[in-house]
């Protein structure tokens, strides 16, 4: 079976997986790192999306061998450990979420978004969010949620 | 998914031999298509040869008339490049506007066209530009390139190189994508080139990617949105499915084309 070897959220981790594994797969059942979700498994929902070398990517659409020698990120790697990410922190403030299940890829692709877009408009914010499904919430305390982080970031 | 063989060859000559070495090798690119399709078991090959590990694939180069995207160049990377939007703004915002921005950080140029989905966007920036297709074995126009509904004239071992496509006077690429999945219902690529006018459907054609010979000829006489309003293209020609019927899609065509052509100017 091939090694993988990569940077997860600051790390060097390794580890045999079989050449179909997915990257979300390896984050979640190697490492344990269960904060990845897995929603529609078909690359629409982004409950998965992750950091791969600074770029935001549905871990369930790319193998564990694609990634090795990446630098990936995973929700659990934004805090600074008892202190959220300033995104993390602007999800809880204004209710970003309801049952939570699409706020990691939420998250994930919005730091990704300020990061390379730090004055998104509203309209740009919600286009951006193409790609991360939500079904409890309507978007509009996530976009909110984003237009604090832009402040705060 | 289906067990394979994987590999990550760093050369385009390597990944040829390796496909040539496997028993059912594919390429990967992004993966945006492949890796979904393997999931679903859609498809089962003995080997995956990754091209994600070949630098000589990778890059944006502008020369002269000429802008030429390398095959493993992310969309990302051409929607976001300063030297596209400057010399081809329509291809850098048809690049923009590719699925989602987390498919755009993954997929390639050289996957989508060789993948020749027929409701992909760039096959009809490749048909409506003129673009030339470079391989590891020659280089091919894109009039001879996409052959049908996901096939193209490459051979089993061809591996896409870069896509050099010509400046336009005017060009600009409208669509009316699927809520949903985000490919395009009907896409229309038009564009005003030193070699005539090229107007160029995706996401409607039985066999792909085709050009509307009628509405080239009449936006070469009268370039405006009204030269194109009274054509209609066969609906007998277009796909018909539950997202919408070929009559729609002849109505979006032209809805489309004229869109396109007033974006561009």
């Amino acid at each position: 079976m091939p090694t993988v070897t990569m940077t997860v959220n600051g790390k060097k981790v390794s580890g045999e997986v079989e050449a179909r594994t997915l990257l979300v797969q390896f984050l979640r059942e190697n490492l344990h790192l269960t904060g990845t979700h897995v929603g529609c498994d078909t690359s629409q929902c982004g409950a998965c999306v992750v950091h791969v070398n600074g770029d935001s990517a549905k871990s369930c659409t790319m193998l564990a061998v694609q990634a090795d020698g990446a630098d990936v990120v995973t929700i659990e790697g934004l805090a600074n450990g008892d202190e959220l990410h300033p995104m993390q922190a602007a999800f809880k403030e204004h209710h970003g979420l309801q049952c939570g299940f699409c706020t990691p890829g939420m998250v994930m692709s919005a730091v990704d978004l300020v990061k390379k877009n730090p004055k998104a408009t509203e309209h740009e914010i919600r286009e951006w969010l193409e790609g991360n499904i939500c079904r409890c919430t309507g978007y509009h305390n996530i976009v909110k949620a984003i237009q604090h982080a832009q402040q705060t970031m | 998914m289906y067990a394979f063989d994987y590999h990550k060859p760093s050369s385009v000559a390597d990944a040829v031999s390796a496909l040539k070495g496997a028993d059912d090798g594919k390429f990967v690119a992004g993966g945006q298509t492949l890796i979904p399709t393997l999931k679903q078991r859609l498809a089962q090959p003995s080997d995956l040869i990754d091209l994600g590990g070949i630098a000589e694939l990778n890059g944006i180069a502008v020369s002269g008339d000429t802008v030429t995207v390398g095959a493993m160049t992310r969309h990302a990377a051409v929607a976001g490049s300063a030297d596209v939007a400057g010399a081809i703004p329509a291809l850098a915002a048809l690049a923009g506007g590719i699925g989602d921005p987390q498919v755009r950080n993954r997929g390639t140029i050289g996957g989508s066209i060789a993948n020749n989905d027929p409701a992909a966007d760039y096959p009809a920036a490749c048909l409506g530009l003129g673009a030339t297709i470079k391989t590891s074995a020659r280089e091919v126009s894109a009039d001879d390139f996409f052959t049908g509904l996901f096939e193209t004239d490459l051979a089993e071992d061809e591996i896409i190189v870069s896509v050099s496509f010509p400046k336009a006077e005017k060009a600009a690429y409208v669509k009316f994508d699927n809520p949903a999945s985000r490919y395009a219902l009907v896409g229309v690529f038009v564009a005003k080139t030193a070699g005539g006018v090229r107007v160029a459907v995706t996401g409607a054609g039985q066999d792909g990617v085709f050009r509307v010979p009628e509405m080239e000829q009449a936006l070469a006489a009268n370039w405006s949105p009204d030269a194109v309003a009274g054509i209609a293209v066969d609906p007998g020609t277009l796909n018909s499915d539950i997202h919408a019927s070929a009559e729609y899609r002849s109505h979006l065509i032209t809805v489309m084309a004229k869109r396109a052509v007033a974006a561009a100017g």
